[in-house]
């Protein structure tokens, strides 16, 4: 496919297989997929602060891309212009014309609210839509397959108040998924979990991404749960983005022009670090 | 008994009962499951206003509870006031200063018109006194409550879940938040019509909150909270029939009493067993 001029790629999203520009040099756009995502220069200031400095990332179809950064680095905020919920003060961003999945950061839900797994899962189909619903045989046969590809099965009829934070989030995986989205994005859903149900989430997604071949973004605080499965990384510290292969964002010396401070990235048996500190020599 | 189904006011007592039972067992599920309990009351103390300045303008009462409900209802989305934890002194001291109108306006009602029962009317109900052409009004009122909510139903149940997953999905949850509250509005003055303004958010939350023990499923828990309303309406209407034999005064015992009675009677039969069986349930919030 040609390179179109940067008008026609808006025009023609979704979905110009095309190479960008990109904020830290360090982005390669893979040849393989359709862009389903993009940001280019994407800045966002709340008052006097800029809450995101030019940042720039795309996601390919059947990619599983993972957003880093400390609490307060910008992820929500980077996911609210993606979901169209903030418009942008400058950049472009290219999202799919279908609807996105989204999970959101810590849902919590009262163990009373009379809703169950199945329930939730239904809405993710038409939750948007007025006037009453009608009994569908189709719908209820969507619903269980969904369930059942998140495993989510045995706990179908519970009410979703009740259920643990792993079984929770595959259910929210499965509103997000069931109407069919291309791009599936997730806030920190690691983040009420255990180690195991973590890891468990993140295979279920990693699996979902290949089977489904959709474009996934999601981020975290620690990257280590999501190292064996992402395929790209969008590292992120005050409000600037780097992006890129594992390989080539987590590296001591980009970290440290990230940063705009010394800091060093470690491998402790295969787990990674960064740590920082004015006495650490950049490599 | 052929004095009970032969009596006019108790077929417009009963007719308004129940449409009025329907409509708030059916927006009443939502108001507890979105938490805004408080929000009914604070509707309801301030629609004495509409009431007891209806009495003084000489209208049907039930069109100052509307007009008023609805107004403040939506003022109070706008203004971000209807949630318990939020702007708490803000509440309070506006619920104060309309209460005192209210008790203004109460006052003229029974010194200007001298009619006593303006305020028992207004704060308690009189289903028995209601006139009967106030019941097409209320009907049509009701009917338009629940296709309303028909309309709104899966928006408003995804954002009563979670706001976000609404708004991700395109739903305008605030829109849908204004136009639910001032549905709370419409169907307090409902209730404001059937057992007062004092008693109608018994009306509102009670029969919801039994049914939300009894179902998880919120078109089944909607159905179990309007038959809840509606066994505690009209077992009240009978008992307040029945009462006019007993003392005190044998002048009969306040529909709204029974009413209320019943359904917190309810609540404590579907609430006390849930209690026991799991005394290390964390407080529902």
């Amino acid at each position: 496919m040609p390179d179109p001029q940067p008008d026609a790629l808006e025009a023609a999203a979704p979905w110009a297989d095309v190479a960008g520009a990109d904020v830290a040099g360090a982005e390669v756009v893979s040849g393989a997929g359709a862009t389903v995502l993009r940001l280019e220069g994407v800045s966002v200031s709340f008052g006097d602060r800029l809450v995101l400095d030019e940042v720039g990332f795309s996601v390919d179809r059947g990619e599983f891309v993972g957003i880093i950064g400390a609490n307060g680095s910008g992820k929500t905020t980077i996911f609210r212009v993606v979901l169209g919920l903030l418009a942008p003060d400058a950049g472009r961003v290219i999202r799919p014309r279908r609807h996105i999945g989204y999970v959101p950061q810590k849902v919590a839900i009262d163990p009373d609210t009379p809703i169950r797994a199945r329930d939730l899962v239904t809405l993710g189909i038409d939750g948007e839509r007025y006037g009453v619903r009608l009994p569908s045989a189709a719908r209820r046969a969507r619903v269980d397959e969904m369930l059942d590809a998140v495993g989510a099965g045995p706990f179908a009829d519970a009410r979703v108040g009740t259920l643990s934070g792993g079984e929770l989030q595959r259910v929210l995986i499965a509103h997000a998924l069931v109407g069919d989205p291309q791009l599936l994005i997730m806030d920190e859903p690691l983040a009420n979990l255990d180690i195991k149900s973590g890891h468990e989430i993140v295979e279920l997604v990693a699996r979902l991404t290949h089977e489904r071949g959709l474009a996934v973004l999601l981020s975290a605080h620690d990257m280590n749960a999501l190292l064996p499965h992402m395929d790209r990384v969008v590292y992120l510290a005050d409000g600037r983005a780097v992006s890129g292969t594992t390989g080539e964002v987590v590296r001591s010396d980009v970290l440290s022009e990230l940063y705009r401070y010394p800091v060093r990235v470690l491998d402790v048996d295969g787990t990674i670090v960064v740590v920082g500190g004015h006495d650490v020599r950049v490599r | 008994m052929t004095g009970f189904f032969g009596s006019g006011p108790v077929h417009v007592a009963l007719a308004a009962g129940a449409v009025t039972a329907i409509v708030s067992g059916v927006v009443g599920v939502f108001v507890v499951v979105r938490g805004q309990s408080f929000a009914g009351h604070a509707l309801a103390d301030l629609s004495t206003l509409g009431g007891s300045g209806a009495f003084l303008a000489n209208v049907n009462p039930l069109w100052g509870f509307v007009g008023v409900g609805a107004v403040i209802a939506g003022a109070m989305e706008l203004f971000g006031v209807q949630r318990r934890r939020g702007r708490d002194v803000a509440t309070g001291v506006v619920l104060g200063a309309v209460l005192g109108l209210s008790a203004l306006l109460l006052y003229f009602d029974t010194t200007s018109t001298s009619t006593t029962g303006a305020t028992i009317t207004v704060l308690f109900g009189s289903l028995f006194a209601a006139s009967p052409s106030a019941v097409p009004e209320m009907v049509a009122l009701a009917a338009v409550g629940v296709v309303a909510l028909a309309f709104v139903y899966r928006p408003l149940l995804l954002s009563s879940v979670h706001p976000e997953l609404a708004s991700a999905r395109g739903v305008p949850v605030r829109t849908i938040a204004f136009g639910f509250l001032v549905l709370v509005g419409v169907t307090v003055s409902l209730t404001s019509m059937v057992v007062g303004t004092i008693l109608s958010p018994a009306l509102l939350i009670g029969p919801a909150a039994t049914a939300l023990r009894l179902s998880k499923r919120p078109p089944v828990a909607m159905a179990f909270s309007a038959g809840i309303g509606l066994v505690a309406t009209w077992s009240g209407v009978a008992l307040s029939y029945a009462s006019y034999r007993w003392p005190p005064a044998h002048a009969g015992w306040p529909i709204s009493f029974f009413i209320v009675a019943i359904v917190f009677l309810t609540f404590l039969c579907v609430e006390v067993p849930g209690r026991l069986r799991r005394p290390s349930a964390p407080e529902a919030g």
